[in-house]
């Protein structure tokens, strides 16, 4: 495969990245931090099944500006990319959120707005060559108003729906989505955190999304258990949901 | 404060031998970033006391365990530098199928760059190879005031020789280039013999470590008369490619030990039985295979939080390094002082050292080590200052990364490197930013 992440430098794409060079993919990496993105091509690099040479290229989810040309030079040094994977994302703490309204709306238009802005045009990019696969980090946030994430829980409800659709609309031409909901992962976006039960590992969570990236599965629970979790969750009536805490 | 030793789930950090102590930890991926104002750096918490445990109760500790990338790897030289909190197994796992290996391993693979430097390691290869600090290059260090300095033996020497083995106490290790070494194959041929007495597993350890890379000897330590201080040794070294299997070896399985075996449940009878049984399982004197290197350097690892065999007590181990000569003597002193006790060790093992190694506190130097793990008992404190008067009579000193338990005055006695250390991380620390539960009780507030 070739393959575009956008937020590859750490936590969950970072491990995604790793399992992906390891078995011989081709990689160009998307993020803000130029020197943070040099320091993950080398790892990368030096794990890559073929010593493969990773790229990278600046670019922020905030800045919607900057997508059109990052994804070019993802396609001038793969050659044209197959696959694209967005774990990048703003994250704040239910409190955070709620304190500070101008926060809360640069998140909500980096994960909705923006997230979706990308994937429009890399979804293009694919459809032009006849397809490929869409990988796109969402969370178990976005599948129920839950009291301490409404906000992060809304912008990821959004997003999970577009995914959703997306996959509808286009899996007959080609073009395979596969919305990766991760519950309570130990990664530096959680840490300070305490962590509840069936927390997982970022590598954990990796291999579930390579599994789920060559199967073609549309939604895919990380770790396994949250599958179960959000069953219950998704079913329990409101009254009950606005009595308990989570 | 005195490490609690008695306890479920506690709130806090715990040591490999469940000595635990209230304190945080915060995990990240930029450690120059998330080690500002934070006193201590943590990994696998694997040294067995107080030496990854904070001074202070609302203390945070920086777990380096997220940041674990590879940054460079020269294929002529071997040299490699990754962030510190890359794991062993890691390292073992994508660098062996390339035929490198690290120059030095510790008796387990679950431990990070950035401990392997901050314990200045040894591994079955001391009496050739050294300590692990002898084949780093250079260490990027966050020192006090957030200086972040790059430090080789040309560039401040002065500081990266007190970082080798330095326990963490002069700064946070960000960064490690080490020297890989090149192995002609992915197996090992190892070869173990069984020997009747103490004086024999001694001098055949002494005469293979002529022709043996890696050695080590595991010492019946409890079984009493004749048969004591009879054991087996291990002699390990790398298969030439005609010797191996052709394909890549692989790591054993490592199960999880799901939860604590009720304290004493290892106790001096238990303890006999098993022993008994490792030495009567080798059958024949002499014993000779091809197998992975997970089988030579880390027969633990195979269940992963073996430290739960001790329940929740946990378990103590005294690790020491002794004139050669006298070595036998100050192994039957120790026996003698766990059988006083009550206690008994149920592994101990036994290794010759060579050089000391360059850190200011590295713990290896000629002569010969032993290490005996103790489960822990209500008096263990006096057990091992007993242990300790032995260590110094035989003109000896005490790992740091086992200890929990010693005190500052048997300490001192047994290093006189203590005041050097001391005045280099004064020049690196002015603040004293830098403590751990173990250097606030062995060197006070001015450690």
């Amino acid at each position: 495969m070739k393959v575009v992440v956008l937020g590859a430098t750490g936590g969950m794409g970072r491990a995604v990245s790793r399992r992906l060079a390891e078995r011989g993919d081709r990689l160009f990496l998307l993020g803000i931090d130029a020197k943070e993105l040099e320091r993950s091509a080398a790892d990368l690099t030096l794990r890559g099944k073929d010593r493969d040479p990773v790229g990278f290229a600046e670019c922020d989810l905030e800045d919607p500006a900057c997508f059109e040309q990052a994804l070019s030079l993802a396609d001038a040094h793969l050659g044209g990319f197959d696959t694209v994977i967005v774990t990048a994302a703003l994250f704040g703490t239910g409190e955070r959120l709620e304190e500070d309204t101008v926060f809360a709306h640069r998140l909500l238009v980096a994960n909705f707005a923006n997230t979706i802005a990308f994937c429009e045009l890399a979804r293009k990019r694919l459809l032009s060559r006849g397809g490929g696969t869409l990988c796109v980090f969402s969370s178990v946030a976005g599948d129920r108003g839950r009291k301490p994430v409404f906000i992060y829980g809304a912008s990821k409800a959004g997003l999970s729906t577009y995914l959703e659709g997306l996959d509808h609309r286009f899996r007959s031409e080609g073009l395979v989505t596969v919305c990766v909901k991760p519950g309570f992962v130990k990664t530096q976006m959680t840490a300070g955190l305490k962590p509840p039960p069936f927390a997982g590992e970022p590598d954990q969570v990796a291999a579930l999304v390579v599994r789920a990236i060559d199967k073609g599965t549309p939604v895919v629970y990380a770790p396994r258990a949250w599958a179960l979790v959000m069953f219950v969750i998704r079913a329990l009536p409101r009254f009950i949901m606005r009595k308990v805490g989570f | 404060m005195a490490p609690l030793t008695r306890s479920t789930q506690p709130p806090g950090l715990c040591g490999w031998g469940r000595t635990h102590l209230p304190g945080a930890e915060i995990r990240g991926e930029n450690l120059a970033r998330l080690s500002e104002g934070r006193p201590l750096s943590r990994g696998l918490g694997r040294s067995y006391g107080d030496a990854s445990l904070l001074a202070s109760p609302d203390a945070v500790a920086v777990n380096t365990t997220l940041a674990d990338r590879l940054l460079s790897f020269d294929e002529s030289t071997g040299l490699l530098r990754a962030e510190a909190g890359l794991c062993l197994a890691e390292l073992n796992r994508l660098f062996l199928p390339r035929l490198w290996f690290t120059p030095v391993t510790p008796g387990t693979k679950f431990v990070t760059l950035g401990g392997m430097v901050a314990s200045d390691v040894h591994g079955k290869n001391h009496h050739v190879s050294g300590t692990f600090g002898r084949h780093v290059e250079s260490l990027l260090v966050r020192t006090g005031r957030g200086v972040v300095v790059e430090c080789s033996r040309t560039e401040h020497p002065d500081l990266f020789f007190a970082t080798l083995g330095g326990m963490g106490l002069t700064g946070h290790i960000l960064e490690v280039s080490v020297r890989m070494v090149r192995i002609p194959s992915t197996w090992m041929v190892s070869e173990t013999h069984r020997v009747e007495s103490l004086d024999e597993l001694l001098a055949l350890l002494d005469e293979k470590g002529k022709t043996w890379p890696y050695t080590a000897a595991w010492a019946d330590t409890v079984t009493r008369g004749k048969g004591r201080g009879r054991g087996i040794l291990f002699l390990g070294r790398w298969a030439e490619p005609h010797e191996a299997p052709p394909e890549v070896s692989k790591g054993g399985l490592s199960i999880p030990m799901p939860f604590d075996l009720p304290s004493g449940l290892l106790n001096r009878f238990t303890i006999r039985v098993f022993n008994e049984l490792v030495y009567r399982s080798h059958f024949g004197k002499t014993r000779r295979k091809v197998v992975s290197p997970d089988q030579v350097f880390y027969p633990l690892d195979w269940v992963r939080n073996w430290n739960r065999a001790y329940g929740s007590r946990g378990v103590t181990q005294h690790q020491s390094v002794v004139n050669k000569a006298t070595g036998r003597e100050a192994l039957l002193e120790m026996m003698g002082v766990l059988e006083k006790f009550g206690a008994a060790s149920f592994l101990t093992v036994i290794k010759d050292c060579g050089e000391q190694g360059e850190g200011l506190l590295s713990f290896p130097k000629p002569g010969i080590s032993l290490a005996l793990d103790v489960p822990m008992l209500d008096r263990s404190k006096e057990m091992i200052h007993e242990l300790n008067e032995i260590v110094l009579r035989h003109s000896g000193r005490i790992y740091l990364t086992k200890d929990g338990m010693t005190t500052p005055e048997d300490f001192r006695k047994m290093d006189d490197r203590i005041d050097a250390f001391l005045e280099v991380k004064r020049r690196w620390d002015p603040d004293f930013e830098f403590r751990s539960a173990q250097s606030a009780r062995l060197f006070g507030i001015g450690g």
